[in-house]
Formats: structure tokens, sequence, C-alpha cells
């Protein structure tokens, strides 16, 4: 007898799903590039092969320095994205929890906006600043919940959280207000999207993302153990503060990484986890792995789109995860049994 | 050693002081279930025991102050069955049976296969070994009631409590549950704290009442002594008729008029 993990052909097909994404998006755009000769010019980066890239000069540098940042961290911040959801959800044993949950959005809006206003001509600081931000965002609503709440109930957390993007989101109409001729830019960091995607990028979130999914992916059975409620948890001999404040610092920092480098992007905290569970399992155990896998995939696939359907100008991503998304989500509600 | 001691136990809860002063003990092995009308306090002392609110006094579990150990060492010694357990609808019996196995596992660990064979032993004993894999919300009341118990089981406490364990229960069910309670304490030595509002089941099951009212004990010893028909007319503001017969005791409740 034992708990169910993640059935093996789940995982077989949550990693097709995500590799297949992968190649789409480094295959499709203005210059078209197949599966095979993608394939072989990565094996001519591998040392001791002897490979030869198929592809031209201009060909390799669109898959290499173009494409192939853009999907890395695509994946990246829609699997980040995905697990933060996956352990608010199960933190606060609310299914309509996301990733902005404690103000993270509204945090690193606030944080972008000034960095874009007053920073001069420079854009450097953008990510740093909706960094700050975010992580600065969700520390007051922590603080500010357990001030009032002492930790009972997460519903005073939840509220703090609230009130704290309340007022961040005002300060941030209010700087943005103040500088009209960089609305357009501000606008268009607020919707997201993977546009200016660089290996930089990849590499300032990167590091952030691996470890806040894998201290997530550590508290898989904790997140079931706190299901049976707070109460019954510590009963079980669990510390149930401190184990949801660890994954609230995870959550928070993964997400803040991620969205300073690609925006506020919307839908994904919520409709991958759900999608798992009701697919697969609502096991954390299955939950939190596949959602990050899935949420990779899922969000390179909606950047080709952004990037495809009015090309050659660009949809903002976000536009894309909740047009896409939603009808998706709704037919997964239709065909599965309710009540799970 | 008894099992549990409580010294001059208070718990204040907002305003009011739920538990007053409450000293008593339980012998290792023995039954001991608390009475009294609603807002008595009972179930404050069970989360108290359980170590799930702060209070005044001392406890002691097995010789251990409560006050000075971990939640893992708590667990490890009281298994509590809430009167209305949290019994997320997707997950199975089985896991939800292995999450009593949490006190044994390591903080980021999974579980191994003794805590697998603890919780596939702990479902056979409460015959549910069939139900491993159905999903929660397909049970009965009583099914679930059982699983829930089970998972109390499989965590392997010397002490069970049991706040309102027959509430929802028909009436063999009530007698089934608390059948198998008495059966596994007289199996392995466990020591039972129940509270229970039907006070013939209590004296049934009990070596021992404790009668509370308003947080104060006003009553202790075996249901012959407590369950007095006046006294419990009295407090739970009631007309009943207290059956003595040779081996057994029943609590009849009258119409006043």
């Amino acid at each position: 007898m034992r708990a169910r993990g993640i059935p093996r052909r789940w995982a077989w097909a949550a990693i097709a799903f995500l590799l297949g994404s992968l190649l789409v998006g480094l295959g499709i755009g203005p210059v078209p590039l197949r599966a095979g000769p993608i394939a072989e010019s990565a094996l001519s980066h591998l040392p001791l092969l002897h490979v030869h890239s198929p592809l031209s000069a201009p060909q390799e540098a669109i898959l290499w320095q173009l494409r192939a940042p853009r999907v890395v961290l695509g994946a990246l911040v829609g699997g980040m994205l995905a697990v933060a959801g996956s352990a608010y959800q199960g933190v606060f044993r609310n299914p309509l929890a996301d990733p902005y949950l404690l103000g993270v959005a509204a945090g690193a809006g606030l944080g972008a906006t000034l960095a874009i206003d007053y920073a001069g001509g420079t854009r450097e600081l953008v990510p740093l600043a909706a960094f700050l931000g975010a992580t600065a965002s969700v520390a007051c609503a922590y603080v500010l919940g357990r001030t009032v709440g002492g930790m009972r109930t997460t519903a005073s957390l939840v509220l703090a959280g609230v009130t704290i993007a309340a007022f961040m989101t005002a300060a941030q109409t209010f700087v943005q207000q103040q500088r009209q001729q960089s609305l357009r830019e501000v606008y268009a960091w607020l919707l997201g999207g993977l546009s200016t995607a660089s290996w930089h990028d990849c590499i300032l979130a990167g590091p952030y993302v691996v470890a806040s999914a894998t201290v997530i992916l550590l508290h898989r059975r904790l997140l079931d153990v706190l299901s049976v409620g707070d109460d019954e948890a510590a009963s079980l001999g669990i510390d149930v503060g401190r184990v949801r404040l660890v994954l609230v610092i995870a959550a928070t920092v993964g997400t803040a990484a991620a969205v300073a480098v690609s925006g506020l992007i919307g839908f994904v905290g919520i409709i991958v986890p759900h999608t798992v569970r009701l697919l697969v399992s609502t096991s954390y155990r299955a939950v939190v792995p596949l959602a990050f896998v899935v949420g990779g995939g899922f969000l390179v696939l909606t950047d080709v789109l952004a990037r495809t359907v009015l090309a050659p100008s660009e949809l903002p991503i976000g536009v894309v995860t909740a047009f896409l998304g939603a009808p998706f989500f709704a037919l997964v509600l239709r065909t599965t049994r309710v009540g799970r | 050693m008894s099992a549990i001691a409580l010294h001059e136990v208070s718990v204040t809860l907002g305003q009011t002081e739920a538990v007053r002063r409450v000293s008593a003990s339980v012998a290792r092995g023995e039954w001991l279930t608390l009475i009294g009308p609603n807002g008595a306090g009972k179930t404050t002392i069970l989360r108290a025991l359980a170590g799930l609110v702060s209070f005044t006094g001392a406890i002691e579990l097995e010789g251990r102050a409560l006050r000075t150990s971990s939640r893992r060492q708590i667990a490890r010694r009281i298994a509590l069955v809430p009167q209305k357990p949290e019994t997320p609808g997707a997950l199975t019996v089985a896991e939800y049976v292995l999450l009593g196995r949490t006190p044994h596992i390591g903080y980021l660990a999974t579980e191994s296969r003794a805590d697998e064979r603890a919780a596939a032993a702990a479902l056979e004993r409460l015959v549910l070994s069939e139900f491993a894999d159905r999903p929660l919300d397909s049970l009965s009341g009583g099914e679930l009631q059982r699983v829930v118990l089970a998972r109390a089981i499989a965590q392997d406490a010397s002490i069970l409590l049991l706040d309102e364990p027959t509430t929802a229960l028909d009436l063999g069910r009530q007698q089934h549950v608390l059948e198998l309670v008495d059966d596994l304490r007289e199996e392995g030595g466990l020591t039972v704290v129940a509270a229970l509002h039907d006070l013939t089941l209590a004296a049934q099951y009990a070596d021992r009442l404790l009668l509370l009212d308003a947080g104060r004990v006003i009553g202790d010893g075996s249901a012959r002594d407590v369950l007095d028909e006046e006294r419990i007319g009295a407090l739970y503001d009631a007309k009943v008729r207290v059956v003595r017969e040779e081996r057994e005791i029943f609590v009849l409740p009258e119409r006043r008029r």
C-alpha cells in the first residue's frame, strides 16, 4: 500500500508535452526551422561529437541568440508560476489562490514603474526593482498578517495581502500618471511578455527558479498533510506556521524572479495546477512536479501564439494565456468528474 | 507513573476561561470519558492535551512535560480524532491513513516501507483494506469515521483522544466504533480519553467519568458515583431518569410534561 505518486504514463505525457513545446518554440517564426536541423545544430555545439550544423550562420544566430533563450525563459517562468500557484493553493487551502495572492504583482509593478520612470534611460535596473518590490510587498503582508491574526488563520494573511496589494497598486498608478511619456512602456511591462528575453535573463532568474521550485518540491508530502487543516496537521506533529513561512518564502522568491524578467503573466498559476488535479491527482506529490513541467510547456506554446498571431507585431502573452487557457480549462472542468 | 497528569490546568479562549484549574490523572490503559453540557470544556481539555491551545498549569504525558515537548514528540504520544475531521474528498483512504505516519517521517522525507506496513496494518485492523484505493468522498459516514480512526491508529501513539466520535453515527455504528476502541485498548494497552454527549454510552465504555461544568471538574469517579439523577438533571437542565441495573447503568431522557 502506498501513496499515489505520478502515474508513469502522465509523467511521460508531461515530458513529451514540454519537449514538443520547446521544439515548436524553437522552430516557428519568420524563419522556420525544422526539428531535424535544430537537433543537429544542438549536437554540433557539444564537444567530441564532430556533428556539423546544417544551419547557416544567420539561422544559427536566430536559433541560439533569439529563440533558445526565449523558450528557456518561457519554460522557467511558466514552470515557476505553476509551481508557486500550487504551493499557494496548498498553503492557503484555497483553490483560487494564485502566485500574486500576497501582493507580488502589485509590488513588482511599483518597483518596475519606479525604475522605468526614475532610473534615467537605463532599463537594467527594472528586473532588480521589480524583484525587490515583489518580495518587499509580501514581507509587509506577512508581518501585517502576523500582527493582526497571530497566524491562527490564513484569512488574516490573505487580507493583509489584499491590503498591501491595494496600497502598492495605488502608489504604482500615482507614479505612472505623473510621467505620461513612459505610460506605454510601463503598460507593456505590466502586461508581461518574453519579447526581450536573453540568456542574461535566464541567468538572472534561473537560479532563483530552480532553488524555489526545489524547496516546494521537497515539501510536496507536507502540502498533503496541510490539506487536513492547521489543527490536524499540528496534531500530526507539523509546525504549521513554520512550514507555511518556508513555502511562502520559496513561492514568493521564485515568483518575484519570474516576474522580474517577464512582467506580470496571469492565469498560469491557477489553470495549470488545476488541470493537473483534474486530470491526474490532487496529491501534491503529483501536482507540484507535473505543474512545473506542464506550466513550462504551456507558457512556451502561448508565447509562440503571442508572437505569430499578429506577426510581425506581438500580443501581450497574458492575453494569450487567458484567451487560450480559459476555454481549455472550461473544457477540462466539463469533461472531468465534478466534485473532486 | 500515569499516562496523563493534569495539574491545575486553565485555558483562556478569547475573553472566556474555558477550563479552570482542572487536575486529573489517567492511568496507563485506562479509559476516561469527559462528560458535561455544551461549553463545559470537554473539547478544550482534549485540545490542550494535544498541545493545540496554550494553557497555564502543567500537563505531563508519560512523565514528560507537554510544554517542553516538540510537536513531533507530542504527536508520537498522542493521537487526536477531532469532532469534525477534515477529510479532503479526493484523497484515497490509503493516502489519508498514511498521513497518520507523519510524526515518524523526517521533515522532508517520504514514507518508508515500515510506514506503509504500519498504515496497511491499521487499515486491516479496522477492516478497511478493500477501501484502500477509494476516494474519501465516496464513503458513508460510518466508513469515514473508521477511516479517521485508522489514521489515528497508524500514528502509533500510546494515548488516543476521541472528541465525540459517535455523533454522526447510527446506533449500531456507535457501538461498533466504541467496541473497536475498547478492543484496541485491550490489545495494545492504549490509554483513551474521550468526550461524549451520550451518557449511557459514556457509562458503558469508560472506566472513569470526569464530569465538567463551566470548565470545572464537579465529579470524578465511576459511572455509578457520577451519574446521579438529580445532579445530571439539574446540570443539563433536562428531565432524565437514571436506571441502575446490576451490571449497567442507563441515562434516559423523559418528556417534560
